[in-house]
């Protein structure tokens, strides 16, 4: 049996280190998509060590907000990352919260994020917080229905106890009701992490971002800090989606073995959710804004179908 | 005059707090004074949700009443109306039979009368206090003749007998009553569509009034709604839960989508309030419906939920009316748009500010998530019920909450950043001062109240839960969790508040350290804000409260019915100079155009038929009266 610690260092080191490898994957697997060579996908690292050694340019406008923000934004993501089954179904702060929590720190980061985009005076900061808490908002019935859905076919709504649940009975997953939960989810993870067609990643165009107005005026270690958070924020949402839904090959003791095979799981279904995501971002374009909303109200129908299918079918 | 009268309210507080935690714990007592008002006399009696509520009144009126000692001003009426405000609605919840309670519920709303027309010059104030009467009138009316008919029934007017009684009374007359003070408690909770007076009369009272107010007194309403689903009338069909329900529902989500267009920072939080009544409604509703289902358990933590959400409510939106006074004292204003950059100016009141902003957002590990988090339990366990209509009822509270939640952080973002961050946006608050000392300790105390009752969740639950027990009269649950970690309904979910709170704290350190592992650089370089090249930043070039709120007036615009209005002077040598811009974009309440505005025709076109009758001539009455008393006699 491997320690609580040690198992908490793991689930950090698998997230905080592993983060920049996902977003430099689905980078280059869209680069190939698309006909280009693209960066290799090692390239956020390169990224990541080019901001901490530059200078941090701060705005005289800001306030305390402005700086603390960064470092929240990381604390937030990495006690995510200790509730998140990675490598076992039951990490060591799993006991502290439920799926309800997670939504609700998501939300703490984005609350701190979008005052530190207003702190600098800036119309963009303004203007890509006001949309991202939007998007937020908007998002969050969703999450809840979808996982209401889920949680009333394992019947709990604790982390651990679903993830056994359908890893021991994986044919639950072979269930409309599940899939038509796994797909809202996933509208709202393209949504919540800022990929198409809700955001685009990949622009600097000031009327078409969201995430990237908001942190604009970040810069030097800040904003490595906060492009590191963003990257987790992506990881542990896919890993959310992936181990929650489909947590086959998780299991629960926290031995060596099975952590390991858990954790090469992950990565498989990992690989397959990029891939969707690469292939997704590539035949879509950018909906407008207030097209967005109208995503979001058909992923809430698909969360409340599925909810509505697990009620009648009872 | 100041110290004195405040510092009364001060110890009045501290003693309501006491005696309510006396009563919390199980102590009882009465005192009755048959001589003194006819119809039963006066007879007040303890028992532990009235003294949770006497508790609660205590506990927001001693902040509040220090703080007013640093707000100042005001005349010795308001002095007085405060001290009578704060002892009726302590006597409100101790009130044991109809005649007590409707003079201590009536002394309450005048004494609030008088402090929302503490300025008799504006005309702003004078409306508010009109319609604040009128409302609140309304209400007493249907609750007198809610009193009245129970109390036919039960042949007594004393809450005791009503409880002995109400089983064998019929269905009908039960229902009746119920609607009846319900809708004269939802009134005074400000429940969606009677809300219409609160967001005019709490802006207008004094800061310390105006937290009183949203803290505790509307929270009254939820006590008299307590009273009468669960207490009073004994178990009930499950409309009645499911009424409040969707009530709550309906309440939580209009209340935030009001917020959000709102640019007044006491208006806004103001209807925030309803917001959060519509919450602590869900966990109301939801507890009776699982008792009229008999699922004791869930009941009581339903009841719980809704307990802790007030606590939490009258915490945090106390602590935020507090800073919002704070706020207008040093700048004069209340429009957020002349706002901004206040957080250097006055840190004291930004920390705490932004600490109520994130508890009522419902970010953990504050209270209001612990509070939410709850009544997203209670919620979720309604496929214990077996009727699929019941369930979509759940559904939709469920799904409103989940939207409530985010509506609010989106709310806060916007009510802490337009206020606090950035540039200020007028001269008033560029010169902006910090509070004066009373004021700021009231604050921070309300602050740490709001951790607290975050981190020690565990310590508050088994509290509530006793409360919750004595009125639906089952054994408290035998176990929620440890001192660490609470634990509801066996294993369907746990939370620890504390836990994360420590995790966040030590995973800050992480970044930290990391940093300085890979030997970051550490030069900071203060420069500013970058503008695509202009010379200089001013404050209109900031965003305002208007284009952040603008996403969702465009998102909910079949609820807002926003209207435009621009209007544009051009320079006369080129139309490509422009002179003046006037840009206008107002909402418009669906509930004033389709409810009341129909409501009050209606009433005016009667008010004029019966005129008629009405001519002034004396002869003529004296003719009524005598045609009145032989109609009198014919039917005896």
């Amino acid at each position: 049996m491997i320690s609580d610690v040690v198992v908490a260092a793991i689930q950090v080191l698998v997230v905080g280190a592993g983060a920049p490898l996902l977003v430099g994957a689905l980078r280059t697997l869209r680069a190939r998509l698309v006909g280009r060579r693209g960066p290799s996908p090692w390239q956020p690292y390169a990224d990541l060590r080019k901001l901490l050694a530059k200078e941090a340019v701060v705005s005289t406008t800001t306030s305390w907000v402005f700086r603390a923000t960064p470092y929240l934004l990381v604390a937030t993501m990495l006690v995510i990352a200790l509730i998140v089954p990675i490598s076992v179904a039951r990490p060591p702060l799993a006991f502290a919260g439920d799926i309800i929590l997670l939504v609700y720190l998501f939300m703490l980061g984005t609350f701190f994020l979008a005052l530190a985009g207003l702190d600098a005076g800036s119309a963009f900061g303004g203007m890509g917080a006001s949309r991202a808490v939007a998007i937020a908002a908007l998002a969050e019935p969703t999450i809840i229905v979808a996982v209401f859905a889920l949680a009333l076919r394992a019947g709990t709504i604790d982390l651990g106890r679903v993830v056994e649940r359908f890893g021991r009975e994986p044919w639950l997953a072979a269930n409309p009701a599940h899939l038509l939960a796994f797909a809202a989810f996933f509208i709202v993870m393209l949504a919540e992490t800022g990929r198409l067609p809700v955001d685009n990643p990949a622009t600097h165009l000031e009327l078409t971002m969201i995430h990237e107005a908001m942190v604009l005026e970040y810069s030097g270690r800040y904003l490595a800090l906060v492009e590191w958070a963003a990257a987790m924020k992506l990881f542990l949402f896919m890993a959310l989606l992936a181990n929650l839904f489909f947590p086959w090959g998780l299991t629960g003791p926290a031995e060596p073995v099975p952590m390991l095979l858990g954790l090469l799981a992950l990565a498989g279904k990992l690989a397959v959710l990029a891939s969707a995501v690469a292939v997704l971002e590539t035949t879509v374009a950018k909906l407008r804004l207030f097209r967005v909303p109208e995503l979001l109200a058909g992923s809430f129908a698909l969360a409340f179908l599925s909810l509505m299918a697990v009620i009648l079918v009872r | 005059m100041d110290r004195l009268a405040y510092g009364l309210a001060t110890l009045i507080g501290i003693a309501a707090t006491g005696l309510g935690g006396y009563g919390m714990l199980g102590g009882a007592g009465t005192l009755r004074l048959a001589w003194l008002v006819p119809l039963g006399g006066l007879e007040l009696s303890l028992d532990p949700l009235g003294g949770f509520f006497l508790a609660l009144i205590g506990f927001t009126a001693v902040p509040a009443s220090i703080y007013a000692m640093g707000y100042a001003g005001g005349e010795g009426r308001d002095r007085f109306a405060y001290l009578v405000f704060v002892v009726s609605m302590g006597l409100v919840p101790l009130a044991s039979n109809a005649m007590t309670f409707a003079i201590a519920w009536e002394l309450m709303s005048l004494a609030s009368y008088f402090l929302v027309l503490h300025d008799r010059e504006s005309k702003e104030s004078i409306r508010a206090a009109w319609i604040y009467a009128v409302m609140t009138h309304a209400g007493l009316a249907c609750l007198l003749a809610g009193m009245l008919l129970l109390g036919a029934g039960a042949g007594s007017l004393r809450f005791d007998d009503w409880r002995a009684a109400a089983p064998a009374l019929a269905g009908t007359a039960r229902s009746a009553a119920f609607v009846l003070l319900a809708l004269g408690f939802a009134g005074k909770a400000g429940v969606i569509p009677l809300h219409v007076w609160l967001p005019l009369a709490h802006p207008a009272a004094p800061s310390h009034v105006s937290a009183l107010m949203s803290g505790v007194m509307i929270k009254l309403g939820v006590y008299g709604l307590l009273r009468a689903s669960l207490d009073w009338l004994g178990v009930g069909p499950a409309w009645w839960g499911a009424a409040l329900l969707v009530a709550g529902a309906a309440s939580s989500v209009i209340g935030v989508l009001y917020a959000l267009v709102e640019h007044d920072l006491k208006r806004l939080l103001a209807f925030h309030s309803i917001e959060n009544i519509g919450i602590i409604l869900l966990g109301v509703g939801s507890a009776t419906l699982y008792r009229s289902a008999g699922l004791e358990a869930l009941a009581l933590l339903g009841l719980a939920a809704a307990l802790y959400h007030t606590v939490n409510h009258a915490a945090f939106k106390a602590l935020l009316f507090l800073g919002a006074g704070a706020v207008v004292h040093a700048t004069g204003t209340r429009n957020m748009e002349e706002m901004g950059g206040l957080i250097k100016r006055m840190p004291w009141t930004a920390a705490c500010f932004l600490v109520g902003s994130a508890a009522i957002a419902a970010l953990p590990p504050l209270n209001g998530f612990v509070s939410e988090w709850l009544t997203f339990l209670v919620l979720f366990q309604n496929t214990r019920l077996d009727a699929v209509g019941l369930n979509l009822v759940f559904t939709l509270g469920i799904a409103s909450l989940a939207l409530t939640g985010g509506l609010a952080m989106a709310c806060f973002v916007k009510a802490f950043g337009i206020t606090f961050l950035a540039l200020p946006r007028s001269d008033a608050a560029a010169h902006a001062h910090e509070a004066p000392p009373p004021m700021r300790f009231a604050m921070v105390t309300l602050a740490a109240s709001c951790v607290a009752l975050g981190l020690g969740a565990t310590l508050v639950i088994p509290a509530l839960g006793a409360v919750a027990a004595s009125v639906l009269r089952t054994a408290p649950p035998a176990t929620v969790g440890d001192w660490l970690t609470l634990r509801v309904s066996g294993d369907f979910a746990s939370l620890s508040t504390l836990a994360i709170a420590v995790a966040l704290v030590a995973s800050l350190l992480v970044p930290v350290v990391a940093l300085r592992l890979v030997g970051a650089s550490r030069r900071t370089r203060g420069y500013e804000t970058w503008g695509c090249g202009r010379i200089v930043q001013t404050a209109r070039m900031e965003y305002t409260a208007t284009a952040f709120a603008n996403p969702f007036k465009r998102v909910f615009d079949f609820f807002y019915r926003p209207t435009k209005h621009l209007d544009i002077d051009f320079h006369p040598e080129s139309r490509f100079f422009v002179e003046r811009i006037e840009y206008e974009n107002p909402t418009r309440s669906i509930f004033d155009d389709w409810l009341y505005r129909p409501a009050l025709d209606l009433l005016r076109v009667v008010a004029r038929a019966a005129g008629t009758v009405q001519s002034g001539s004396a002869n003529l009455y004296l003719a009524y009266i005598l045609a009145a008393l032989l109609l009198m006699l014919v039917l005896a």
